[in-house]
């Protein structure tokens, strides 16, 4: 690792801290008044659906293929996760909050990861229009499964989840998530991954195991997709199966297109950005997919690449030309 | 033909598209560093030899051996780990992917550090990564293409783009090279520099190429052996001086054109 | 034994919708191959043009029936403006962009509709007042067997259409090769244009049949439907009109079967997963055939 490499890390990261510091002022203070914990709310909101969108990026942005059924990897994350920490609590096991915390969103992920092993091994053999229409179908069979087994409330809201997902956890799990998902696409599998989106013919005539590549990108992808259920879960403390349903899997994707599939960036401020309106704005909300919607199109006809394209926003960037130094080499964004 | 085992080697392989048969009794035999051309009319079934040879289609008939290991059955990704790579008639690049970036991905299956060193950035990570890299420069210098290593591939003009193509194919450390019409939509120079290539990478890695071909000046200037296909079949087999003089030849090609 | 009559007759009837709509995402996706997926919601306009021109129609002194007409108008006029302004100008720009495009107008229609509309569901008036037939112990609603026969007489007419005449004999030949078709002087845009009013029009009187078993309709009420039908079209073979048939009442009778003698809350997921099976097992369908990329 040469030595710009590392200032670079170490610039992202005392980054990352002091925006860590900022947030825990401002919320910790109740600087914004009266409104702190509505605001608190509206933050971790969005950096669960920062988690989600980064997630589906790397399907539909970096491998070129649709998921209109990342909801139902959500809902496996929220309802697994739920399910585990239910029976903790009922059999009382006490545990610090950051256990419990923890437990919930490895608990979420690997379910989910589960879950994307099994639906991916076939459903990748699948492309394009084909492979959109079978996670539409999984993440149905999904909600229908919610709604009929017993531990995951039988049809009627699932509560009395322990509320653990508390802001401060949730700030380092999307640093960390969004962290791993950047060092994937930065290495050779992630590489790979591209490849198999510009031309898996190619592909595999230069040696890339196609379907393995895609099944990995695939499971990790729904992983943190259920580790954002998880959070979610953990945070609501009552869930239902029909909140994930087909029109919440189409609203990440638009968070994904309209941010710009291709760009981790993109989807960081499309997911904050989107999922925050429609809190802050509440007579806005009855419009918002209205109005997403028109974007979308007129995206879709002007810049399809999105409003980030592959535009990756680079602290160490930005701190090396202010002070005159020469970039790192694949410097490492944030 | 050489003695020992043939490098590459096809005993009547042929392959049906629903009642049709588009090659039928395919065989070969290519020794080390040897240079075949496949030539034939349009139609006649050359594409189709290759998407054999490389594990796109799975031949119905016969069998082919790569250093005398059977390859039936094998994927496309496995045939290039075994040691055939190809390039392709209407270049196949990944084309918003650089041109550096392009030569690595040829490097992936010799690279070996972990997931979790991928997301830990463990040494390995930096050593593979490091190591590829100046590798792939190497290659792309070889082909004069170092300048333009972090240029987007589609911005390329047609020329280096078949070059990248053959750059990318060496890159999987193969032992047969089969390019499906390199000289296409060239003009004289850059075949002329093409040529110069081919014959650069001969000497230098010691492989064998089997060659799809319509620049009959080409073919015939540079391959030891030609293989001519009409309608799925092997028309006729010999040297250039040859297969110029077979009156069968020149009556497929006459007749087609 | 009334009981399995009973529920071929809820099964055809159900299936019926299914083929209907089914036909609409095929000849779409045969001609554009593309998932169009605002399809579901034109039965949702056309419902809702149902539910507000009954009234009318009926305070007129005319048939409520005579409504499907102005519904069909409705249908055909949203479906070719959303062709025209959202789906051509993307048309070249590869399957990634279409399909977030037809995306991008099913959450516009149905977020248009919430606006218009609101969130209430609101029940269809009565369409045929036709009596109610019981024959051994089987309920047999008579407009059933109008809406059936509408169904058959619909799909039959189709199939004459595109055999028969001159542009539904282009609609054929378009999909197999769009520039030699401009060659031999078919207007491509024009056979795309038709083909939108064609499906949008059968949209609305899909709207007439299932608004004429469930007479509710809400905003979302096309989603499942649609996706449902769009299954029913991969499983007989998409691009098929024969085909959306046969997977129509396929999957109506499946799931009518299901319901009442297997698993009654799970009767959606065996749906969906028949899809995931087809598509591994014979991706082309009943009635389709395979088509490959070429290298």
């Amino acid at each position: 690792m040469s030595k710009k490499m590392k200032i670079s890390y170490l610039i992202n990261l005392i980054g990352v801290i002091l925006l860590y510091l900022a947030m825990t002022f401002v919320f910790d203070n109740g600087v914004l008044g009266a409104k702190t914990t509505y605001i608190t709310g509206i933050a971790i909101i969005a950096m669960m659906t920062i988690i989600i969108v980064c997630s589906l990026n790397l399907l539909t942005g970096y491998m070129g293929e649709f998921s209109l059924g990342h909801a139902g990897f959500m809902s496996t994350g929220a309802f697994s996760s739920a399910a585990v920490t239910i029976a903790m609590l009922e059999a009382h096991i006490a545990l610090p909050t950051l256990l419990y915390f923890i437990i919930a969103i490895l608990v979420g992920g690997l379910f989910s990861a589960l879950m994307g092993f099994v639906v991916g091994i076939p459903a990748l053999r699948l492309r394009g229009d084909y492979l959109a229409i079978v996670t539409v179908a999984f993440a149905e069979i999904v909600r229908v499964a919610f709604t009929n087994f017993p531990i995951t409330g039988g049809g009627k809201t699932l509560s009395g989840i322990p509320k653990v997902s508390d802001y401060h956890y949730i700030f380092w799990v999307t640093v960390i998530c969004v962290t791993l998902m950047y060092m994937y696409i930065r290495s050779r599998f992630g590489r790979a991954v591209i490849a198999i989106r510009e031309d898996y013919i190619a592909a595999a005539a230069s040696g890339i195991n196609v379907t393995r590549y895609k099944v990995m990108t695939f499971v990790l992808s729904a992983f943190f997709a259920g580790v954002a259920g998880g959070i979610y879960s953990h945070y609501m403390t009552a869930i239902i199966p029909t909140f994930f349903n087909f029109m919440k899997s189409s609203e990440f994707l638009t968070m994904v297109i309209l941010g710009g599939s291709g760009s981790l960036t993109g989807s960081i401020i499309g997911a904050a950005v989107l999922a925050s309106l429609p809190e802050a704005l509440r007579d806005f909300s009855i419009y918002r997919m209205l109005i997403y919607s028109v974007v979308l199109v007129i995206v879709m006809i002007f810049k399809p690449s999105g409003i980030f394209g592959t535009w990756e926003f680079s602290l160490p960037r930005i701190i090396f030309k202010l002070f005159g130094k020469k970039e790192a080499k694949g410097g490492a964004a944030k | 033909m050489s003695k020992e085992t043939p490098v590459l080697e096809a005993k009547g392989l042929g392959i049906q598209f629903g009642g049709l048969k588009a090659v039928n009794d395919f065989s070969i035999s290519i020794g080390k560093s040897e240079l075949v051309g496949l030539i034939g009319p349009n139609g006649a079934g050359k594409t189709t030899v290759f998407n054999l040879l490389t594990g796109v289609y799975q031949p119905t008939e016969g069998t082919y051996y790569l250093n005398g290991e059977k390859m039936n059955g094998k994927q496309s990704h496995q045939v290039v780990a075994a040691g055939i790579a190809r390039t392709f008639q209407n270049i196949r690049l990944f084309k918003k992917m650089t041109v550096l970036e392009n030569v690595k991905i040829a490097f992936n299956k010799s690279m070996k550090y972990s997931l979790a060193s991928a997301f830990l950035r463990l040494p390995s990570y930096w050593k593979e990564e490091n190591e590829i890299d100046r590798k792939a420069r190497e290659l792309l210098a070889l082909f004069k293409l170092e300048d333009l290593a972090d240029q987007a591939a589609e911005n390329l003009p047609y020329g280096q783009q078949r070059k990248l193509e053959i750059a990318r194919a060496l890159a999987t450390d193969m032992k047969v090279l089969l390019l499906d019409e390199p000289a296409a939509g060239m003009n004289p120079t850059e075949t002329a520099e093409l040529l110069e290539s081919i014959n650069l990478i001969r000497d230098k890695y010691h492989i064998s190429i089997l060659l799809i071909e319509h620049d009959m000046s080409l073919v015939m200037n540079i391959c030891e052996r030609i293989v001519v296909l009409n309608y799925g079949e092997i028309l006729a087999t010999g040297t250039p001086e040859e297969i110029s003089q077979n009156p069968k030849v020149i009556a497929a090609y006459l007749g087609d054109d | 034994m009334s009981l399995f009559v009973q529920s071929i007759i809820n099964g055809l009837n159900q299936g019926a919708v299914y083929a209907l709509v089914a036909l609409g995402y095929t000849m779409v996706y045969g001609i554009l191959r593309m998932i169009n997926f605002a399809h579901s919601d034109f039965i949702m306009v056309g419902s809702y043009t149902l539910f507000y021109t009954i009234p009318l129609m009926v305070a007129a002194g005319m048939p409520a029936w005579l409504s499907v007409v102005v519904a069909i108008a409705v249908c055909v006029v949203v479906g070719v403006t959303v062709e025209q302004v959202a789906y051509k100008p993307v048309r070249g720009a590869g399957s990634m962009s279409a399909l977030i495009t037809a995306l991008a107008m099913s959450l516009f229609l149905e977020n248009l509709a919430l606006v218009l509309f609101g969130a209430n569901p609101k029940s269809v008036p009565e369409i045929f007042s036709l009596p109610t037939l019981k024959v051994l112990g089987i309920t047999l609603p008579s407009k059933y067997l109008v809406t059936l026969a509408i169904g058959i007489l619909i799909m039959f007419g189709l199939h004459v259409f595109i055999k028969k005449t001159t542009l539904g004999k282009a609609m054929r030949a378009v999909p197999e090769d769009k520039q030699a078709s401009t060659l031999v002087g078919i207007n491509v845009n024009r056979v795309i244009t038709t083909t939108f009013a064609i499906g949008s029009g059968l949209a609305a009187v899909a709207a007439l049949m299932y608004c004429s078993t469930y007479p509710r309709c809400t905003t979302e009420m096309g989603t499942m439907l649609g996706i449902k039908s769009f299954i029913a079209a991969v499983l007989g073979g998409i691009g098929s009109i024969p085909g959306a048939m046969i997977g129509g009442i396929v999957i109506g009778l499946l799931e009518i079967f299901i319901k009442v003698y297997l698993a009654p809350g799970w009767y959606e997921a065996i749906t969906y997963s028949i899809l995931i099976v087809v598509l591994l097992v014979k991706p082309a369908g009943i009635m389709g055939k395979n088509v490959g990329e070429k290298v």
